[in-house]
């Protein structure tokens, strides 16, 4: 099989160069065509940006851990490990179908149930690589909750929401833009490239939602109410999170152009310029407020800049997109204070960089789009007036408006059925050990527990008759 | 006599005052990871925007053992070694030590030491 595969591409090369150099008569028996290499391209970089927004659950998993404290931390890593299988399953069994399923109306897809007949293929992209790329984009939207609700949630409801989500919630939304739906109907379409609204404010709505009603952590409000600080247990983590973030990015971001051609590498630049952008904005900000560089509020900035530029990514320009990701740096820390104080308690900012930031770089469209395209119209700021920037206002409005009901429901039935807390005691414990058997960190890394017998079990015989 | 000398330092003296002692002749000391506050009461610091209060601080307890003679040089070397000048130096105290035995040996007294 491989070998014929191998034969076979060897000889379109050969025909290639033939046909450039004059050509020969055996040229014309050329087995691959051009269309076909680049069909085999497109699907082979969109395999990889998949796998590369895969990757970025570990970087989830990695930032949640780190801002959170240890006495939990094997607790958040399950979530992620979770979100991510559970979001799987029910994405691929019901969320594809309902995604973008050819049947049903401008709400909801239906068709392709279990990537059965029907299910959705797009452009020159296989079945199978389609689903790899959108199960990857769902279970993003999905974990983006876990650390909004770390340090206090019940396992098994948080275990529940992310088949939900993953299952139904998220896919209704994409089925509104990415599916057809009406969102990409109105009369200038809304344009959400990559997902800044779709995936980035689906999560960051629901994990609003998820805190809200869960409450603060004991401890987070002193007893005149004002916010204290619970430091995160492992800053290298957040940080090696946050770079495994922006790696993942470079498959979200040109990835979505779901086509390996020459838009992908200035979608790659704009992507980082509004990373490097987000990350120096917030770190200023947090200076100039608190007197120092303060590292998680930083990294914080780096992905409120990805999340603010994944909408407009192949929209705007290279300083539309620093001027993006420097004002979603800036917003991700006058959103984070904003949540502390309204008691909204969100130990990783997640509802700041993707909630807040998701909805105004969603916006930004409409004001930094360079130009008009088959896909979207020039923003305010080029002189395009203000069509497709009420397109994108109406775009957050509804996801917005309906996340916030559909988790708001989903989080209230957990809430009264499984119970979403846990209990005080457990808590002020740390869930690792109740939730799930065993402490994230084992005993033997704890200086404080020593070992009461020696390594090899024996007793030592004390010599008597020692004089002093 | 027996003496028990006990330093609590800043950490990153810890070096410092462990090799000074090794060159007066300390052939054995034990340390402890310990936190606390003095006159100073702790400081404040802020994350991610939000202040919270150090009041207890980090700091390493060290303990030697030594006869009476060479007490006073190792506490002239623990605060030689363990003087930055600034705010959260430490102290040091010494106690005396009613009995000292080696485990595996048996010895006792400043034979133990």
């Amino acid at each position: 099989m491989r070998r014929t595969r191998k034969l076979v591409a060897g000889s379109a090369f050969t025909a290639a160069s033939v046909a450039f150099g004059g050509g020969a008569a055996w040229a014309q028996e050329a087995v691959v065509t051009a269309e076909e290499v680049q069909t085999n391209l497109d699907n082979v970089f969109v395999l990889v940006a998949a796998v590369l927004v895969i990757f970025m659950q570990a970087g989830f998993a990695l930032l949640e851990a780190g801002l959170t404290r240890a006495k939990s931390v094997a607790n958040i890593m399950m979530k992620n490990m979770m979100d991510f299988s559970a979001g799987a399953i029910a994405f691929f069994a019901v969320g594809y179908a309902i995604a973008f399923g050819s049947g049903g109306n401008d709400f909801f897809g239906t068709g392709g149930w279990f990537l059965g007949d029907g299910a959705f293929q797009y452009g020159t992209l296989t079945v199978p690589v389609t689903f790899i790329f959108q199960v990857a984009f769902a279970a993003t939207a999905a974990t983006i909750v876990s650390g909004a609700m770390a340090e206090r949630t019940k396992f098994k409801s948080y275990f529940l929401y992310s088949a939900v989500i993953s299952g139904v919630i998220y896919p209704v939304v994409v089925h509104w833009n990415w599916g057809g739906g009406w969102l990409s109907g109105l009369s200038t379409p809304f344009h959400d490239f990559a997902g800044s609204t779709m995936v980035h404010m689906t999560g960051g709505v629901a994990a609003l939602m998820g805190a809200a009603i869960l409450g603060p952590r004991i401890g987070k409000y002193g007893p005149d109410g004002k916010p204290r600080a619970i430091l995160g247990h492992n800053i290298p983590y957040a940080v090696l999170g946050t770079f495994i973030l922006l790696v993942g990015w470079y498959g979200f971001n040109p990835g979505s152009q779901l086509a390996a051609d020459g838009a992908i590498g200035g979608i790659a630049v704009t992507t980082t310029l509004a990373a490097a952008a987000g990350a120096i904005t917030a770190m200023l900000v947090i200076w100039a407020k608190s007197g120092k560089p303060d590292v998680a509020m930083t990294a914080n900035g780096m992905l409120a800049g990805l999340v603010g530029i994944t909408a407009g990514t192949a929209a705007v320009s290279n300083v539309g997109a620093i001027i993006i990701g420097a004002a979603a740096g800036a917003i991700v820390v006058a959103a984070v204070f904003f949540f502390d104080r309204i008691k909204i308690d969100d130990p990783v900012g997640a509802i700041s960089v993707h909630g807040v930031c998701g909805a105004f770089g969603t916006i930004c469209v409409g004001l930094f789009a360079t130009e008009d395209t088959e896909f979207w119209q020039q923003g305010l700021f080029y002189g395009g007036g203000t069509s497709q920037l009420v397109s994108q206002v109406i775009g957050v409005a509804a996801v917005a408006v309906f996340v916030a009901i559909a988790a708001g429901i989903l989080f209230s039935v957990l809430k009264a059925t499984v119970g979403l807390r846990v209990s005080e005691e457990e808590e002020l414990a740390g869930l690792d050990v109740l939730e799930h058997g065993a402490p994230g960190y084992g005993p033997d890394t704890t200086p404080a527990a020593p070992s009461r017998s020696r390594p090899d079990g024996r007793t030592a015989t004390v010599p008597t008759g020692a004089s002093s | 006599m027996i003496k028990l000398i006990t330093a609590v330092i800043k950490p990153h003296m810890l070096d410092a005052v462990k090799d000074g002692l090794k060159d007066v002749g300390v052939q054995g000391l034990t340390i402890t990871e310990v936190k606390g506050y003095g006159r100073q009461g702790g400081h404040t610091e802020t994350y991610r925007g939000a202040e919270y209060t150090v009041d207890l601080v980090p700091k390493v307890k060290v303990e030697v053992v030594c006869a009476v003679d060479d007490a006073e040089r190792v506490i002239e070397v623990i605060r030689k070694t363990a003087y930055t000048g600034k705010i959260g130096d430490g102290k040091v105290w010494m106690v005396d030590v009613d009995l000292l035995l080696r485990v595996r040996t048996g010895e006792m007294g400043v034979e133990a030491v």
